[in-house]
């Protein structure tokens, strides 16, 4: 190492510096910004009603985006939520005749149906996540419009629409329960041995296996755990429509929900699992998403400014590297 | 992750002549479980047709029946011919499907300025979305999977943007020479199964019998490997990324000649479809090693078994996508215990 590299050695430790920052915050200080420029210039913004909405329309992707967000720290991708999504939405109108309890736990179940095939194809067979995930997500939908018979169901159930629909202290139930999930997942990450166990197969799988991670059976739980989350956002959003259109519901939602884990800084190269970066980074896209809306941008101009700033967050966080 | 349980730890044998035997029989295995995996979907494909021929007798097997299996084929072929390339060269590129609604629109949009506007606006901008996927993943080192997912976003949004939100549907005037590129023919065929034909021999010569192919070949395998032995891995790279769109382009254009309308919301999901394609035509995602005339075998088969179930079956047309989902699945995994032998 020449003399002249050495010395400018330290100000690229600074550079490097600047960049984790960036990588670490950026998504807080987006959405700062974000919040207020809308405070200012967006009519009605700070209306709770509006608040309220945000919120509520923010909880698949968040809900999603959590699980995705475990999958991506262990270094996989997940493409079929979207589709998982689908499946437990016709589930659940499809058993709806014995009681939204039951409706809403073979939803679920029919997930971690889709999560155990995956997780199986992934970890015992050696099969690589984003094509295993690809294979459902092509099938899962198809599956989903067999179970639905490629109808739109409209469903009325009480419990469902106090699900979908009703708050507590004024905040919406839906809010809620993405929080709860939020928290459950932020602690089994932070606290629990499973979530050393992600981190660790994210950072370096060879060397896990060797350390005594028990690599096929965390790798097993985290895909269905995603799969089980998804069909939860399935049910959500089911509720909240009052309808379950499984040609529709849950589309491109593995887009967003990928794009809010890495926009919120966990690396696609996995080993790291940032939740709260998650949450704001759901909350990000979508408060890009209404904010275009409410200033008249058309769909078209929505979806190409999106796509300069998932490129612009991804240049800033190359620097740590991704598949 | 796999390998680390179930490997045989030692070779207890001090016999040569033995372990040679071993080795022998270890490569006879090699070279067929390649060849399976080579030519495993065309064995599929012949087999299928076959079926479908004995099955459901002229309904599937008649000349022109066959001719709309093939046409149908061509566009996604052209597509996949690029996916072929980027995936042997270890990327992926999910931008496709939007590129080839933005290509139809464009071609449609820019035929009201004659045909040589219909033709070279789509190609160029197609083009020059391909060369920024491969910049950014070239030069600026960025993951492909999420750059393309941004171009798949931003080319749609311009879709979009281009036909008033998707309200105005661009129509190809009936005089306009490019109507030709899609709905002439040469004899029973037309003219687009001959470019995709034409496309699918370039594209088998370029991987097998060029430089450049082998190159990209070199990339898959291992990209540092590559730029050791002093290839230029960021222009190659580029080159990959930037043929896929133009690709993609040449696909878009050719819908909107064959239907004389440009519409925003095709091609959703036909990323997904090509990547399938590939994949069942026996092309490692891994990158490094790939089959042409694999892929060309994966995108038939897609094509025949969509038209088995919609024209000529009586299954709903939902279980196409079940189907095809099974089917990627069940190819990888005989790939996977193929890759197995050849290891051992």
């Amino acid at each position: 190492m020449s003399l002249a590299e050495a010395a400018r050695r330290p100000l690229a430790a600074d550079r490097r510096q600047v960049f984790d920052w960036i990588t670490e915050r950026g998504v807080y200080v987006g959405l700062a910004v974000l919040l207020i420029f809308n405070l200012a210039f967006t009519p009605r913004f700070g209306e709770l009603d509006n608040i309220r909405l945000q919120f509520v329309q923010v909880v698949p992707v968040a809900i999603i985006a959590l699980g995705m967000a475990l999958v991506i720290g262990t270094r996989g991708i997940d493409l079929s939520v979207g589709s998982v999504m689908a499946i437990s939405s016709a589930l659940l109108a499809n058993y709806l005749g014995y009681g939204p309890v039951v409706a809403i736990l073979v939803g679920l179940l029919g997930g971690a149906i889709v999560g155990i095939v995956n997780g199986v194809f992934i970890a015992y067979v050696g099969i690589q996540p984003i094509v295993a995930t690809l294979a459902l997500l092509v099938g899962g939908r198809g599956l989903a419009l067999v179970i639905a018979q490629g109808r739109l169901t409209e469903v009325f159930d009480p419990t469902l629409r106090i699900l979908g629909s009703d708050r507590i202290y004024g905040v919406p139930i839906v809010v809620l329960v993405a929080l709860a999930v939020a928290v459950i997942v932020a602690v089994a990450v932070a606290r629990t041995t499973f979530g050393r166990y992600v981190v660790a197969i994210g950072g370096n799988p060879e060397a896990s296996v060797v350390a005594g991670v028990p690599v096929r059976r965390t790798l097993l739980v985290v895909y269905v755990l995603c799969a089980v989350l998804a069909a939860l956002a399935g049910i959500i959003q089911t509720a909240r429509l009052s309808a379950s259109d499984p040609s529709f519901v849950g589309n491109l939602i593995e887009l967003s929900a990928i794009t809010a884990v890495v926009v919120g800084g966990t690396p696609l190269a996995g080993g790291r699992v940032r939740i709260l970066g998650t949450l704001a980074g759901a909350m990000l896209m979508q408060l890009i998403g209404a904010t275009l809306i409410s200033h008249n941008l058309p769909d078209s101009a929505t979806r190409m400014v999106t796509a300069l700033i998932i490129l612009g967050a991804v240049f800033i966080q190359r620097q740590r590297g991704g598949p | 992750m796999t390998s680390a349980s179930g490997q045989p730890t030692a070779v207890h044998s001090g016999v040569d002549a033995q372990l040679l035997e071993v080795e022998r029989a270890a490569s006879r295995r090699e070279r067929l479980a390649g060849t399976i995996q080579r030519g495993g979907a065309l064995v599929v494909l012949v087999i299928v047709v076959l079926l479908a021929s004995i099955i459901f007798g002229a309904r599937f097997a008649s000349v022109d029946n066959l001719l709309n299996i093939l046409e149908a084929s061509s566009f996604l072929g052209l597509v996949a011919v690029g996916m072929t390339f980027v995936i042997v060269g270890g990327g992926i590129d999910l931008s496709v499907g939007s590129l080839l609604a933005l290509s139809a629109v464009l071609t449609a949009f820019g035929s009201q300025y004659g045909p040589v506007v219909a033709i070279v606006l789509p190609i160029a901008v197609c083009g020059f979305i391909g060369l920024a996927n491969g910049v950014l993943i070239a030069h600026a080192r960025m993951a492909p999977f999420i750059v393309t997912l941004a171009t798949l976003l931003f080319a749609r949004g311009f879709a979009f943007a281009v036909s008033n939100e998707g309200n105005t549907i661009y129509h190809v005037e009936a005089g306009n020479a490019v109507i030709a590129l899609g709905q002439g023919s040469v004899g029973p065929f037309r003219v687009p199964i001959l470019i995709a034909a034409a496309g699918f021999a370039l594209a088998w010569l370029l991987l097998t019998r060029s430089r450049y192919g082998a190159a990209v070949t070199a990339i898959g395998g291992s990209e540092d490997a590559a730029r050791l032995m002093g290839l230029p891995v960021a222009r190659l790279k580029t080159v990959m990324y930037a043929s896929s769109g133009l690709l993609a382009g040449l696909a878009g254009l050719l819908v909107a000649a064959r239907s004389s309308s440009g519409q925003s919301t095709i091609g959703v999901g036909l990323e997904l479809q090509a990547i399938a394609a590939v994949v069942i035509g026996g092309t490692l995602l891994t990158g490094g090693s790939g089959s042409v005339i694999g892929t060309l075998a994966g995108v038939l088969l897609l094509n025949v078994i969509n038209n088995v179930i919609n024209q000529v079956g009586t299954l709903s047309s939902y279980f196409q996508q079940v189907v095809s989902g099974v089917f990627l699945i069940v190819v990888v995994l005989i790939q996977r215990y193929l890759a197995r032998e050849q290891r051992l």
